[in-house]
């Protein structure tokens, strides 16, 4: 099981200056000299397992955690030839929308200097951004990839469910999650999307759907005669400026022959709390792993397995772990379950219908990433329901296993915004495209 | 939130099960702060009861032997190791 690339040189001292803290551990693992992405520097979120290099999960918990092994998209992107060049800062265990909740500090926007980069991806987007990295992996389990896209003004594509594999993923909730790529150009993305995505026997709940992919020869700027539908229920919900930057990027692709119209989907008012209900009961049955035992910080506690366990809970994970943890414990325990999770897959069910309508009259469905610009660092964890609700419109493409992109909109008084482009299950190639009419 | 369904007691005992000791000051932040998150989940009784098939089926094959972890590579990770085994606290 051990891989070809396990030669890191992990010795803590990392060629790059790393001024905004994207980077939770430096290390180098070079990749074949020959591929797709040869020559490419690549930064990998910290979820991700790497032979012999620390992956944290942005968690004390995994402080000095070494994994014996590769994850999938790991070994795929070495094999085409990239480069790694570090660990990404994340929210801890990917729980956050902002990168603050990391256990190795908060990662600062490099295009919005004094706010945050978004999250959880939040070190892979700002590597990005400050050219400490050429590409990126991220993870999107409710917009985590596409959201820091957004803030630090870079690409980045949430796949198709399956399209990637999660082998080697630090699970946090299973059936929403996927890895996804972060670049400065929609090509790149495209390019590395490539690369990542296609069947992995060693996760099954992957598909064939980017088996023999060409994605990046889909990022050309055609989009004649495309049918976009504005999804106006994410609209109303926005900042005023953000919408109007995201009507500029409209206005541009109807200027290139697309064709919009307005969608409203009604069941999207349920989104947010069908994915935190999800998410948290996933949540809080995958954390269970961490028990002490076979990983975790040592403690002084005394007593029985019980006892310890929660005794290394306490001491390893950070509020926003503990919370999601005991949310989704109260979720799915006797007498609540019927109410909040079984009602949040009704709602899961009513979005996934919902999509598939509107995809019936429209080749793409399109709104802001974001609501709002990126916030300034230390304001927003406070109050962790806002935080909730600034994922509206990303977590309703999870919930319905949907692809989608976020591309540079313009900006607000200099502050990124995102517009996100959704299509149809497999519909990787038509939303690249229309992106890349976006970014001309 | 008077009419909450948590309260201290509540969310002492959801911990309890979660295995994850809570200190006073987190435990008092914690409910009043899933007053707030489980009032705003209580709009899922609107959402109606929706037919769905499931997207995943199970695919059945054999099992089939391949080579995996080292008992060394697994273990390396562990706080306390003993011969090779996991070492942990007892369970009673």
């Amino acid at each position: 099981m051990s891989s070809d690339h396990a030669d890191a040189a992990s010795d803590g001292t990392g060629t790059l200056d790393d001024a905004h803290n994207a980077f939770v551990t430096e290390a180098i693992i070079e990749g074949d000299d020959e591929g797709p992405l040869a020559g490419r520097t690549i930064a990998i979120k910290d979820n991700m397992s790497t032979d012999g290099v620390r992956t944290t999960c942005g968690s004390a918990m995994l402080d000095d955690y070494v994994p014996p092994y590769n994850a999938t998209v790991v070994d795929r992107v070495l094999d085409a030839g990239a480069t790694m060049v570090g660990k990404a800062n994340m929210d801890e265990f990917a729980m956050g929308g902002t990168t603050e909740t990391s256990a190795f500090g908060a990662t600062e926007n490099p295009a919005a200097p004094g706010r945050v980069p978004g999250g959880s991806s939040g070190g892979s987007a700002a590597a990005v951004a400050a050219g400490d990295a050429d590409l990126a992996l991220g993870s999107d389990t409710g917009g985590s990839v596409r959201n820091p896209a957004a803030f630090c003004g870079v690409v980045g594509i949430k796949p198709t469910y399956g399209l990637v594999s999660r082998y080697g993923i630090v699970a946090y909730a299973n059936s929403l999650e996927q890895v996804g790529p972060l670049a400065n150009t929609v090509e790149d993305a495209a390019a590395l999307l490539d690369v990542i995505s296609g069947p992995d026997p060693n996760d099954a709940t992957t598909n064939d759907g980017g088996a023999e992919s060409d994605y990046a020869a889909a990022a050309d700027g055609d989009v004649d005669g495309l049918t976009i539908g504005v999804i106006t229920d994410l609209i109303e919900g926005a900042e005023d400026d953000v919408v109007a930057t995201f009507q500029s990027s409209l206005d541009d692709l109807e200027a290139q022959g697309a064709a919009i119209t307005e969608v409203s989907l009604e069941s999207l008012e349920h989104a947010v709390q069908a994915y935190y209900v999800i998410a948290m009961s996933e949540a809080s049955s995958n954390l269970a792993r961490f028990d002490g035992v076979r990983y975790g910080p040592d403690t002084d506690a005394e007593g029985n397995w019980n006892e310890q366990f929660a005794a290394v809970r306490e001491k390893g994970f950070g509020p926003e772990v503990k919370r999601r943890i005991l949310l989704g414990t109260y979720a799915l325990s006797a007498g609540y379950h019927d109410k909040y999770y079984k009602k949040a897959q009704d709602a899961r069910a009513w979005v996934k219908q919902d999509f598939d309508d509107a995809f019936a009259d429209v080749d793409v469905l399109a709104s802001p990433t974001m609501p709002v610009v990126p916030p300034k660092l230390g304001e927003s964890l406070d109050d962790p329901l806002q935080l909730y609700l600034m994922d509206a419109n990303t977590v309703p493409v999870n919930l319905a296993n949907l692809p989608a992109i976020s591309v540079p909109a313009g900006d607000v008084d200099g502050l990124p915004v995102g517009c996100q482009l959704i299509g149809p299950k497999f519909g990787e190639e038509t939303i690249i495209r229309a992106a890349s009419a976006v970014e001309d | 939130m008077s009419d909450s369904p948590v309260d201290a007691d509540e969310v002492e005992h959801v911990a309890d099960l979660a295995r994850v000791d809570l200190a006073d000051a987190e435990r008092e932040e914690f409910t009043e702060q899933f007053a707030d998150i489980l009032d705003y989940f209580e709009a899922l009784d609107e959402v109606p009861e929706v037919d769905s098939d499931p997207e995943l089926v199970n695919v059945m094959r054999a099992d089939e032997v391949e080579e995996g972890l080292s008992q060394d590579e697994a273990t390396r990770n562990a706080p306390e190791t003993e011969d090779g085994f996991f070492k942990g606290p007892s369970v009673s």
